[in-house]
């Protein structure tokens, strides 16, 4: 089905602006060409009129039958779900929902869900194991609500959860980034055997405009810190996050939703093709093994193998700081004594 | 001896290397009572953050701890720069804690049973998770799974670290898919959440112990104050994402005074013992022979009575 279609299937070519693999890991030549390229992926991705979880759905899939509740508390609008069938195959589809005219979009609550989204998700989850359906699932979310309902019903705990169902899910799992990953509230039914992503999403820790007021201490960096946390598909397929990227027709996805959903939706069924055919419990192991070798890190190893293992600490560290310095940027330096609280540099994290 | 800093305030009459002002109380406090008292304020019970040695020393039986992967390190695969280059953070970070990264794992016993236990530091750039970090809770758990030891995680941390991106994002997905396997697997898992346990950290591992325990008054939160203000405009209420409400709601089981925690733990382990292995017997101990399994040696055999003190008791 797809053979028909390669040219919208191309992974190269989608970020020219943005930089290859080779030089990941360097520090970047913050440019302004380079900026505005980025930044307007960022506006590509957030723009209102991009094709949302259900207008895709209803424009790849058939018998599409939407499904309510999460049986403990209430009904989320920012997270939708039900059946829908991808050519033969039948399957669960979940998404983020966002709306395109401003009252839909207060009503979706600008597609950022409570815990009920995360705990209607996995009721879903667990109705395609049971039923052996596929499961589908389209990411497109700012990030999960940040306010005082949901952290009264756990919305943290709810995406940990989330997480845990999918990684051990017995049915096979595609998830699509669509739009804006943002954060946990993304990566809560993101957890997948493959996760494919179109050409003018954004995967990110956090979002731009919360990473450059923590770092920089000022909102106006956000284009920055889009820079910084490499946050395009193009860059996140080289990181091995994201596996492929759906070209967008020229104009991005809100101009053509037609021909966005129809590469989309032969890229989907082919993977679905593919999973449905394997074994699950390899296919369970495969999916366990993507996330476990998601990382990157360095082990100055020799400290630490297994005959060594009994060697305390404090040993460790004087052989560190003896014959194997070198091994580390900078001397470890003394141990410090006196345990402080206070920290001459900002607290570097998430949030809070 | 910590260096002076030339921009110290004037007129401080305690100089700050033995004295400590509690925020819960403005009392000040000397430092050495204050590391006898587990660093908790005896006037008002504040509790102040533990550094990684520290914690291992209250809760573990004295000279078991074995620490392990002791030489994983962050690198910086995005090339990530902010204000400063992420390595330099790094080797800052490095230096001011004497530590490798936001957290330590490895075994030990507490009141005699043996269990697989990781502790994060908030002093290590916020406690963030990165890589490093998601490695080692992630090694922490298969070990535990290899061993059949219950597994503790004392979590302290300000969430993902955000100089590694989605690298980092993807280790709520790791660790908490390691998790699962050892939930499966019939072995227990205590979260224990310190002040502050939020973001990744809290939307990951921390929330899932099959008993959470929480420190009193501790920040447990999804998003902070400042990003819900931020994001939403919306003022969240006093007393609000501490750890007494996080009980009220039901997400954790008890709220444990600091002295209180390793009793705790004591109490918790005599239950929360791991269901034997599915497999025959046989093949049980074969795992248990191939490296690092305590299951058929005795538990004097494993408490290597040699090795000096870890270094918080220096």
């Amino acid at each position: 089905m797809s053979a028909q279609n390669p040219s919208g299937l191309v992974a190269e070519g989608t970020s020219a602006a943005v930089p290859a693999e080779a030089s990941l890991s360097q520090p970047q030549r913050v440019d302004e060409a380079l900026r505005e390229a980025v930044w307007a992926r960022v506006q590509q991705a957030r723009n209102v009129k991009r094709p949302h979880t259900l207008e895709l759905v209803r424009l790849m899939a058939t018998e599409v039958i939407e499904l309510h509740g999460d049986r403990l508390f209430g009904d989320d609008p920012a997270l939708v779900g039900g059946f829908c069938r991808f050519g033969q195959h039948r399957a669960v589809f979940v998404g983020q929902q966002k709306g395109s005219e401003v009252e839909e979009n207060v009503a979706r609550n600008f597609g950022m869900p409570h815990a009920e989204g995360y705990r209607k998700a996995m009721r879903l989850f667990r109705l395609a194991e049971r039923l052996g359906l596929p499961v589908v699932s389209f990411v497109d979310t700012p990030g999960a609500y940040p306010g005082a309902a949901s952290e009264e019903r756990g919305v943290a705990e709810a995406i940990a959860r989330s997480i845990g169902v999918m990684s051990g899910l017995r049915t096979p799992i595609v998830c699509v980034i669509t739009g804006e990953g943002g954060s946990g509230g993304a990566l809560a039914i993101a957890v997948g055997d493959v996760v494919i992503a179109l050409e003018n999403a954004i995967y990110s820790v956090i979002s731009p405009e919360g990473c450059a007021s923590i770092l920089w201490r000022s909102p106006e960096a956000a284009q920055q810190a889009a820079v910084a946390m490499r946050l395009t598909a193009g860059e996140q397929q080289a990181l091995g996050v994201i596996d492929m990227v759906v070209a967008e027709p020229a104009e991005g996805a809100h101009a053509a939703p037609e021909e966005t959903a129809r590469r989309l939706g032969s890229r989907i069924t082919e993977q679905l093709d593919e999973l449905m055919a394997r074994d699950l419990d390899v296919l369970l192991d495969d999916r366990y093994a993507r996330f476990r070798r998601m990382g990157a890190f360095a082990d100055s190893g020799s400290v630490v193998t297994p005959r060594q293992e009994r060697q305390s600490l404090t040993e460790r560290l004087r052989l560190l700081l003896g014959s194997g310095r070198g091994m580390l940027g900078t001397d470890l330096g003394p141990l410090r004594p006196d345990a402080a609280d206070d920290q001459d540099e900002p607290p570097l994290r998430e949030d809070v | 001896m910590p260096i002076k800093l030339p921009f110290r305030p004037r007129g401080q009459s305690f100089p700050p290397d033995l004295w400590t002002k509690c925020p819960g109380c403005q009392e000040m406090l000397y430092n050495k009572q204050l590391e006898k008292s587990l660093r908790v304020c005896e006037t008002c019970s504040h509790h102040f953050r533990l550094r990684v040695d520290a914690r291992l020393a209250q809760l573990l039986d004295h000279d078991t701890f074995r620490e392990r992967d002791a030489g994983l390190e962050s690198i910086d695969p995005l090339g990530f720069v902010d204000q400063k280059p992420y390595p330099e953070r790094l080797a800052a970070a490095r230096s001011s804690t004497g530590i490798r990264d936001a957290a330590i794992w490895g075994t030990g016993a507490i009141g005699g049973h043996r269990v697989a236990i990781c502790v994060m530091d908030f002093a290590f750039m916020g406690g963030s998770m990165g890589s490093v970090v998601g490695e080692k809770v992630t090694r922490a758990a298969e070990a535990a799974l290899a061993d059949r030891l219950p597994l503790i995680v004392v979590s302290a941390s300000g969430g993902a670290r955000m100089q590694e991106g989605t690298l980092a994002l993807m280790q709520l997905a790791k660790t908490v898919a390691a998790l699962g396997r050892l939930a499966d697997a019939g072995v227990p898992y205590v979260s224990v959440m310190t002040d502050p346990t939020t973001g990744g950290v809290f939307a990951s591992y921390a929330a899932l112990g099959d008993v959470n325990l929480a420190e009193p008054d501790a920040l447990i939160a999804f998003a902070g104050a400042r990003v819900s203000a931020a994001t939403i405009a919306e003022t969240l209420p006093e007393g609000f994402q501490r750890a007494e409400f996080l009980f009220q709601h039901g997400f954790v089981d008890r709220v444990v005074k600091r002295a209180e925690l390793r009793d705790a733990l004591i109490g918790l382990l005599g239950y929360l013992r791991p269901r034997p292995p599915r497999r025959a017997a046989s093949a049980a101990s074969e795992d248990g022979s191939s490296g690092n399994g305590f299951l058929s040696r005795p538990l004097s055999s494993m408490v290597d009575v040699r090795a000096e003190p870890e270094r918080s008791r220096g």
